[in-house]
């Protein structure tokens, strides 16, 4: 099966300030994959160099086997989502599918009826006149009935209430089901990502800090707590994620593939958003060492 | 389309992963009857678009139910239950029970309180399933 997305040190940047960089993960097809991170951590670069709206400063991105930029065919593979599910606030829901069926050479005419019907939308409204729900609902409609290899959304739920959240995820879960695609979308919550991805890609001040398969990275990560160690005396095979230390007590989380058999450990299971914030937290430590490192 | 005999739900909270969750659900309802040989478990499709979930963490659940033979995956059709788990174990139930009462007694006459009982039950309970899988 072809990578749905791979990139080797990709990096952007606008002046002197890089959004992403030295970027490099693999993405096997057939995932729905969660992009990670605080705001302006650089998951809308990401994306946007993933689909083609920007060009790469440094290395090289592939998506479905291809270029991102290379033209109308790879275009039409690819569905894009932007921030906030846009829509034309001046044109009616029966418009918008027009335009979808014109800009778009496999579009879906019958599923994005069928949906919208489903859906309760009236053909005749105009999108300015919907909830923020049914908004994000069109727009999701005209990304499926585009009928891509892979769908790519920016934050696609962040502005909507919970029920419509859910609405918007039980849509996009469904139809991975009936039309097989993989699906990339990003959050700066966990919670929005947890049930529907089984891959995850971290990301932090413009760096990916982890990306793999959810039930790996749930299976590979472990908290400790104990006696008080230093972490140069943990075994070799069990890196730091992150580590906090009284005088008696030291607590890490650690990534190993292998078991932990120490006795003097207690082993608690982490969720996905103990496990992210970790690695967020990991970043800060780092950045403070190295900033106390450039003091002395 | 026929309804479903049971529905799915998921607790966010409990810790236990969603495909587990799952298993469990189906085996519960095992357990109680309430789903017998021969009845269709919701489609994959089903169990999708009520809980909001990753497509793979229903297959990963059917297939784990599957290989305790539980259930049948009929392609095209759906998964169906082909065992029962209401006779087999339920008869050791009672005596397990019991044993397990009179230990609780011994152990509150040893002074433990509930949280003491609680650790001292997980911390066997994960030392024993450790060996084992050792």
């Amino acid at each position: 099966m072809t990578a749905v997305l791979e990139a080797q040190g990709l990096g952007k940047r606008y002046g002197k300030h890089w959004a992403l960089r030295e970027c490099t993960v693999d993405i096997p097809a057939g995932h729905v994959v969660g992009l990670v991170g605080p705001n302006g951590a650089g998951k809308t670069t990401l994306l946007k160099l993933a689909s083609g709206q920007l060009e790469p400063t440094a290395g090289g991105i592939a998506v479905l086997g291809g270029r991102p930029v290379s033209g109308r065919a790879q275009l039409a593979k690819v569905g894009f989502v932007a921030q906030d599910t846009p829509v034309y606030a001046g044109l009616s829901v029966a418009e918008h599918l027009r335009l979808g069926a014109r800009l778009n050479p496999r579009w879906d005419a019958a599923m994005a009826r069928e949906r919208v019907a489903r859906l309760g939308l009236v053909p005749t409204q105009r999108a300015g006149k919907l909830s923020g729900g049914q908004r994000a609902q069109l727009a999701l409609t005209l990304g499926l009935a585009k009928r891509p290899e892979l769908l790519i959304l920016d934050e696609p739920v962040a502005s909507l209430d919970p029920l419509a959240r859910r609405e918007f995820m039980q849509g996009l879960m469904e139809a991975t089901v009936e039309h097989e695609f993989s699906v990339v979308l990003s959050s700066h919550l966990v919670s929005d990502l947890e049930r529907v991805c089984d891959f995850l890609i971290v990301l932090v001040d413009s760096r990916v800090q982890i990306a793999g398969e959810t039930d790996r990275l749930l299976s590979t990560h472990h908290r400790l707590t104990g006696p008080r160690r230093d972490p140069d005396r943990l075994p070799a095979d069990q890196h730091v994620v992150s580590a906090s230390h009284t005088d008696r007590q030291s607590t890490y989380v650690v990534r190993t593939d292998a078991p932990i058999h120490d006795p003097a450990w207690t082993v608690t299971h982490l969720s996905l958003e103990d496990l992210v914030l970790a690695y967020m937290e990991k970043h800060v430590a780092d950045t403070r060492r190295a900033a106390l490192e450039v003091r002395r | 389309m026929e309804e479903p005999v049971i529905e799915f739900h998921l607790d966010a909270r409990s810790g236990v992963s969603p495909y587990m969750q799952l298993v469990q659900q189906v085996r519960h309802a095992l357990r109680l009857g309430l789903l017998r040989e021969g009845d269709q478990l919701p489609t994959v499709k089903e169990a999708v678009a009520r809980l909001a979930i990753n497509p793979n963490t229903v297959l990963k659940a059917y297939r784990e139910l599957e290989h305790e033979g539980l259930v049948a995956a009929r392609p095209g059709v759906g998964t169906f239950v082909t065992a029962t788990l209401t006779d087999t174990s339920l008869a050791a139930h009672g005596p397990l029970r019991l044993e397990l009462q009179r230990w609780l007694a011994k152990a509150r006459r040893a002074g433990l309180d509930d949280e003491s009982i609680e650790a001292l039950f997980m911390t066997t309970f994960r030392t024993a399933t450790q060996e084992d899988i050792a």
